[in-house]
């Protein structure tokens, strides 16, 4: 019983990055109906640079945890969304209005792209980091397996919770958000009534990369080890999740966060490690042959 | 060269602006990541400052940007303008495509005896011609088909893989297995193609990604059928019909070098697997120019351009794809064996998804369809690198990059238009 | 005479959710005549060709689909190709969907693909050059010509699709869906955009169809120079409903007719003090 609430806050916890990533997917899959392939490299961006952000805290001698907590927060996401932003602005928006697959293939690109020059850039060895936050609470009953709740863990969970209140708010009752539902609904008719259409978009990528970032930041500090292959197997399982709680659906993409979260934590804690990443691919192709539409998604009727 | 346009001065100044801003967003963007440099020591991590790239960074996209803005009229306008949506169709008969194939078909027959052809140039060359065979097979699933396959290793790898164990526990040759792994790699195609076919491009893409993915995870963990991470070793190394390339002959057999009086070089064998190669690649490329002109080519070219359409001309939408996805992994098997007697070895690091980003970008790169394209863009991006040995980790880099601006460039690839499989015969009586 | 069914429409009914696209549909479709369904905007024809063609699984309903040589389909349990492959029904699109990257004879021979398939024997007799298959082809190349001769684009036929100006990609569509040797043509608004010349033109094509060919055409129109020159047959829905079915001159002067086109007469629908006043003030 204990191990299964290990697995169980561990699971959550996971859920609640891949959720922030997949986001990411969900957003701009809506809005202008391609898979951002590079999202995965845009998290990983952010958890390099969150890297960078403690370490740069180390040396200007800032120790007071929250505040350097903050700054790297605030420092993570503003970069990362300045990447989102121009990924979006080079890469994809020229390609708007080309055949189908080649926004998609500039994306597969620009994703080897980083990757090779985050490697470059920083080195290809993994880049530890000694653990920043520490402590937290031990939920055991007596039993021999400690369960444990960290603080870090409460924090990842409530950060995001707040995140997802906070972009709900934004998308529902902001004249912003009003505006990003028009274009995803209809963009031409969008921008005939004087929604600047390119604004919403690039704003859109701002708001993924910057969820993404905070996700990348939580990874730093959660598994206390990066390198500059995460964001491939961290992209498709965000874009599992994305698709299994229904593209296009922001609540949808936090649920199948959680759902991947939760399976993967389970998944590795009573069966195997090693094929915990085929579990999740697994998932992805049973929902897409299964329903398509995901658990809160829409189906789309094809107009003849 | 054209003399540059005259420029208004307003015009100068907004482009130097717009240079300006680029520069500025890319020194943000080198910031974190170029400025400042993680370092490993056995203290742990520190930052080194790299400031001066910073500036580089700027410097260079500000050039750059520049450059492009006053090359003005006539490339400026091109990248702005909307990319065209349909290939173009060609009006006669391309003659100049058929010349540059048959040389290229003379230059890839005689390379070994070129004078100066040495080992490592028809090694290389083999490796090439995997590639190209590659491509040529891919190309039939994302080129004719239209299908975004990104998972096309692991058919590569079903290939490789059972065309080691077959020979392996029955002792079968070369001959023999090839058509086994090429079955069991299309049968594959089949099982892997039949509940994904229905979905759309982006999904498609995604889903076969995972597949090739979980093939790899599985080749890694099931490590008594498939030795693990350590692969498969001492794989049967290729004899010519049953004359083995070795130097000294065993009891009862003869080796390569005595029937045909020659002294023994390890070279045999190299230019055998080079010839074999290139056949298995012309089989390929036969195979794809006559499948275009039966109703299965044309039928996969017509469910590319509209899928609607053609199940409203009777089509099965779900038949003709599954064909296109299982004959393509059916090449990749083919070209997974010879990989296989070729190494001697293999081991799941060969089959990881780079490979198919790098076989997808060479169809891409080449021109969807076309198939000296695929030729072209396989010297690029395989042939080139290979010279530049030194640069090998900005290798992936500036692949990245080049699929990037290739989309941006010319997203229908290079060599980007489309024959007819048919055209309307003269009538023998037909009037002038 | 009797004449012999085409299509019979039972109780044809596809709902979305709430909304009643198409509500208990029937009428029939004869062979060898021209069958217009017309209706103001948002009626539902779009909806019954999708039903019949396979786009739409109809809520409740039986399509019947009963061929010259005595076989019949029913098209609402079919798969969408099979509707064309089997039963024999083309159809052409109101967005014109042609293969705009292919020649305009590509299109024509990858509309016989089914019967070049058999031909060649899942490609293998194809692969090897074998006669069987070359005489196939030989034949689809024939038809496509006799068709390409028909809509004028013989000198075209080695031109991208896309290429053609708008009225011939129109007759283009409508010569591929004839060379799947049909038993029933549905056209979904193909006078759409053509001038009247070339309107007169798609007469001439469509009653020429129906005359040499025997096979029926059922066909969504707009324009009524169309509808009222060439049509047997006219079936008319308002609001997913039929509200009138008869030859062309019956139909056009029928008030159910006029008010779904028009709306009501203007004096209809006034209180009724006003309505008698305006009496009283005419009388007087």
């Amino acid at each position: 019983m204990d191990y299964f609430l290990q697995q169980l806050i561990n699971g959550i916890t996971l859920g609640a990055i891949y959720g922030l990533i997949a986001i990411g997917y969900t957003m701009v899959y809506g809005i202008i109906g391609m898979i951002n392939f590079a999202h995965g490299e845009i998290y990983m961006i952010g958890a390099f640079v969150s890297l960078i952000g403690f370490l740069l805290m180390g040396a200007l001698g800032i120790s007071y945890v929250p505040l350097a907590l903050f700054l790297v927060l605030l420092m993570a996401m503003l970069f990362t969304a300045i990447y989102g932003w121009a990924i979006e602005r080079i890469a994809y928006r020229p390609l708007r209005g080309s055949f189908r697959l080649a926004p998609l293939i500039s994306a597969i690109g620009m994703s080897i792209l980083l990757q090779n020059y985050v490697q470059v850039a920083q080195g290809a060895r993994v880049k530890p980091l000694q653990p920043i936050i520490h402590g937290g609470f031990e939920l055991t009953n007596g039993g021999d397996y400690h369960v444990t709740l960290s603080y870090l863990q409460i924090i990842i969970v409530a950060l995001t919770v707040t995140l997802m209140a906070g972009f709900t708010f934004i998308i529902t009752r902001t004249p912003l958000g009003r505006a990003q539902r028009a274009t995803e609904q209809d963009m031409t008719m969008a921008s005939l009534l004087g929604v600047n259409v390119d604004r919403i978009i690039s704003t859109t990528f701002i708001i993924g990369a910057s969820l993404a970032a905070v996700a990348g930041l939580m990874v730093t500090l959660y598994y206390g080890v990066i390198d500059f292959y995460i964001g491939f197997i961290a992209g498709m399982k965000a874009f599992t999740a994305a698709v299994l709680g229904g593209i296009g659906s922001l609540p949808g993409a936090i649920l199948g966060g959680l759902l991947i979260g939760l399976i993967e934590a389970f998944w590795s804690g009573y069966f195997s490690i090693e094929y915990k990443d085929v579990a999740a691919f697994s998932i992805l192709v049973m929902v897409l042959i299964f329903r398509p539409t995901g658990l809160l998604g829409k189906p789309e009727i094809e107009k003849v | 060269m054209a003399a540059l346009p005259a420029l208004p001065p307003s015009a100068l100044a907004a482009m130097l602006k717009d240079s300006l801003a680029a520069a500025v967003v890319a020194a943000l963007l080198a910031a974190p990541l170029l400025g400042l440099r993680l370092v490993d020591s056995a203290q742990g991590l520190s930052l080194a400052t790299r400031f001066p790239w910073i500036a580089y960074a700027a410097a260079a996209v500000f050039c750059g940007r520049l450059a492009l803005s006053l090359a003005g009229a006539s490339l400026g306008r091109r990248l702005k303008s909307r990319p065209q949506t349909t290939l173009p169709l060609t009006k006669k008969p391309s003659n100049t495509r058929k010349i540059i194939g048959w040389v290229l078909i003379v230059v890839a027959l005689v390379l070994p005896w070129l004078p100066f052809a040495d080992r490592n140039l028809v090694d290389k060359a083999t490796l090439l011609l995997i590639y190209v065979m590659l491509g040529w097979g891919l190309n039939i699933v994302v080129g004719l088909a239209g299908l975004l396959d990104l998972g096309y290793v692991a058919f590569y790898a079903v290939g490789a893989y059972s065309y080691a164990i077959l020979s392996q526990t029955f002792g079968l040759s070369f001959w023999i297995c090839l058509p086994f792994a090429g079955a069991a790699a299309a049968t594959f195609g089949m099982v892997l193609g039949f509940p994904v076919l229905r979905l759309r491009g982006d999904y498609l893409a995604i889903v076969t990604l995972g597949f090739g993915e979980i093939v790899r995870v599985i080749l890694l963990n099931w490590a008594d059928f498939t030795g693990g991470p350590g692969g498969i070793s001492g794989i049967a190394r290729p004899s010519f019909f049953g004359l083995p390339f070795k130097a000294a002959a065993g009891p009862g057999e003869t080796t390569f070098a005595d029937f045909f009086g020659l002294t023994f070089s390890p070279l045999h064998r190299i230019v055998f697997l080079y010839y074999l190669i290139l056949a298995l690649a012309l089989a390929t490329n036969l195979f794809t120019l006559r499948i275009r002109r039966l109703p299965i080519g044309r039928a996969w070219e017509a469910l590319r351009e509209d899928e609607t359409a053609c199940r409203s001309l009777g089509i099965n939408p779900t038949k003709t794809k599954l064909s296109a996805f299982a004959i393509g992994a059916m090449f990749a098997g083919f070209a997974g064996s010879f990989f296989a007697t070729r190494q001697g070895f293999i081991s799941p690091e060969s089959f990881s998804f780079i490979e198919s980003a790098i076989i997808l970008a060479i169809v891409v790169l080449g021109g969807m369809g076309s198939q000296i394209g695929v030729v072209l863009a396989a010297v690029l991006l395989c042939g080139l690198p290979e010279w530049f040995r030194d640069l090998q980790q900005y290798r992936m880099l500036a692949f990245g990059g080049a699929m990037v601006l290739i989309m941006l460039w010319r997203p229908r690839g290079l060599l980007a238009s489309r024959d007819p499989t048919i055209r309307l015969p003269a009538l023998p009586d037909a009037a002038p | 005479m009797t004449r012999p069914p085409l299509l019979a429409v039972e109780h044809l009914t596809m709902r979305f959710g709430g909304l009643f696209a198409v509500n208990d549909l029937s009428f029939t479709a004869y062979q060898n005549e021209i069958t217009a369904i017309i209706g103001p905007n948002g009626a539902g024809k779009t909806t019954v060709f999708n039903c019949l063609t396979g786009f739409y699984k109809p809520s409740v309903g039986r399509l019947t689909l009963s061929r010259p040589d005595g076989r019949s389909h029913l098209l609402e349990r079919m798969d969408g190709f099979r509707i064309c492959k089997d039963a024999g029904v083309a159809r052409t699109f109101q967005n014109i969907r042609l293969f705009s990257g292919m020649s305009v004879l590509e299109n024509l021979i990858v509309a016989q693909h089914n019967r070049l398939m058999q031909a060649s024997v899942y490609s293998i007799a194809g692969l090897f050059g074998m006669a069987r298959y070359r005489n196939a082809e030989a034949e689809a190349v024939e038809l496509a010509r006799y068709w390409l001769n028909k809509i004028g684009l013989t000198a075209q036929a080695d031109w991208a699709a896309g290429a053609l100006p708008y009225g011939s990609q129109r007759r283009l569509e409508i010569a591929r869906a004839m060379c799947t040797r049909p038993a029933m043509l549905c056209l979904d608004e193909p006078a759409a955009g053509l001038n009247p010349r070339e309107s007169q033109e798609l007469n001439d094509l469509l009653l020429d169809i129906r005359r040499e060919h025997g096979i029926g055409v059922l066909l969504i129109e707009h324009d009524m120079s169309v509808v009222m020159q060439i049509s047997d047959h006219v079936v008319v829905l308002d609001h997913g409903a039929k509200i009138c079915e008869g030859r062309p001159a019956d139909v056009r002067a029928d008030p159910a007719v006029i008010r779904a086109y028009l709306g009501p007469p203007d004096d209809e629908d006034l209180p009724p003090d006003i309505a008698a006043d305006l009496d009283s003030g005419e009388a007087a």
